[in-house]
């Protein structure tokens, strides 16, 4: 399945000025939450999915992406947002994967979660120390999108980014 | 669907600030916040097939309890960890496997709402399982006491698959019988017991039922007035 973004080249600087509230590091666009952008007679309708159901970080996306379109020359913007298809970590760029580990934060590993499905024991890579000597401390870690790690070699505590 | 989530959402949700350790305070408060999320879903719903004669927030803050058809299942108190972790395991085995033949719905909305929350479900069902384990063959005092709750709740889940007119008519649009779930369900609780070193309780006891039909425990009305008197003592009012 493969599900591209839909947003004109014009757009992206002003969806760029809007960051993940609880990764700032991270731009809606990052995040794969914007899914279309559309034009017609100077009407700007924006298409958002949320990460997971009750992810109190959409209504606060949906009031920036307002915010930001509307200083910017278009008063008439509105925001709609999707379920289907479900988003899913595969939607983060390259980019954005890089920016969670700046962050802190082990982004999805694909290879791990097919492991975890077989019932393998699987390790998160520490974003800091890149060592797999890591455990699970929790299945939810700081938000419902992530899980609690601890790395058994540099000690420090860090959050990995669920396949979903 | 939506009821389901909604209280028992609100039931994980009495678990924030008291949790028995910081990562489970954590862990129960966003199984909590997804369940919330898939009511918002049903309800949002709601309003729409009604054209927006409800929205949202009436469905869940202006009802009262013989309006809501959750199972009682949902509606029982949290008691201690084991019993809040009896009851998700219970109701999570039973939701995998309904979303996942739901997501087979040919209804736009009932397969996006299927899709979407099924990623969360299976979350849920793991972590209630892998506590299950870890209770039931861990220490004398986690195993008789994950034992206990898995037997006080038993009665609470023959309802979960009870069909009544509701079900049916889901039957004869989306394909679903609720006796097909039910055999995964047991398939699921009986490895997990067996591998937890408890006891499956008899399958043959009577079995509780009335929150399908809007007949429910006392318990509910105290969870509407907790999650109600705002709306109720200042209508209309905003956060």
């Amino acid at each position: 399945m493969e599900h591209v973004a839909d947003i004109p080249s014009r757009f992206i600087p002003l969806l760029d000025q809007v960051a993940d509230p609880e990764i700032p590091l991270l731009t809606v666009r990052d995040m794969g939450v914007v899914r279309k952008v559309e034009e017609a007679d100077d009407h700007i309708t924006i298409t958002i999915t949320p990460t997971y159901s009750g992810c109190p970080a959409m209504d606060t996306i949906e009031k920036d992406l307002l915010h930001v379109f509307r200083n910017n020359g278009y008063p008439n913007t509105e925001v709609k947002t999707i379920l289907y298809p479900p988003w899913t970590t595969d939607w983060f760029s390259e980019e954005a994967r890089e920016k969670l580990v700046q962050s802190g934060i082990s982004p999805p590993d694909h290879a791990l979660s097919k492991a975890e499905m077989l019932g393998k024991d699987v390790h998160a890579t520490c974003p800091r120390c890149k060592s797999q000597n890591t455990q699970r401390i929790s299945e939810f870690g700081s938000t419902a999108c992530k899980a609690l790690y601890k790395c058994l070699d540099c000690g420090d505590p860090f959050d990995y980014f669920k396949c979903i | 669907m939506g009821d389901n989530a909604l209280i028992l959402g609100q039931r994980l949700g009495e678990w924030c600030g008291h949790g028995p350790v910081l990562e489970e305070d954590i862990a129960l408060t966003n199984i909590a916040l997804d369940l919330i999320g898939q009511a918002r879903m049903v309800y949002q719903k709601v309003g729409a097939l009604e054209n927006g004669a409800r929205t949202e927030d009436d469905v869940a803050f202006l009802r009262d309890a013989n309006e809501f058809y959750n199972v009682l299942l949902v509606e029982m108190e949290n008691g201690d960890f084991a019993h809040t972790i009896a009851r998700q395991f219970y109701f999570s085995a039973f939701q995998v496997p309904f979303l996942e033949r739901l997501a087979g719905s040919s209804d736009e909305f009932l397969r996006d709402f299927a899709f979407k929350s099924i990623k969360e479900a299976r979350y849920h069902l793991k972590h209630a399982t892998q506590w299950v384990l870890r209770l039931g063959d861990g220490t004398s005092e986690s195993h008789d006491r994950m034992q206990l709750a898995i037997n006080t709740l038993w009665e609470y889940t023959g309802e979960l698959f009870m069909t009544d007119d509701v079900d049916l008519e889901m039957a004869s649009l989306t394909g679903i019988h609720l006796e097909d779930i039910h055999q995964m369900w047991l398939t699921h609780v009986r490895q997990t017991l067996e591998e937890a070193t408890l006891d499956m309780p008899d399958e043959s006891t009577w079995m509780q039922s009335g929150g399908k039909q809007g007949v429910h425990t006392e318990h509910l009305g105290y969870i509407l007035t907790d999650m109600q008197w705002l709306q109720r003592a200042y209508p209309g009012a905003e956060w």
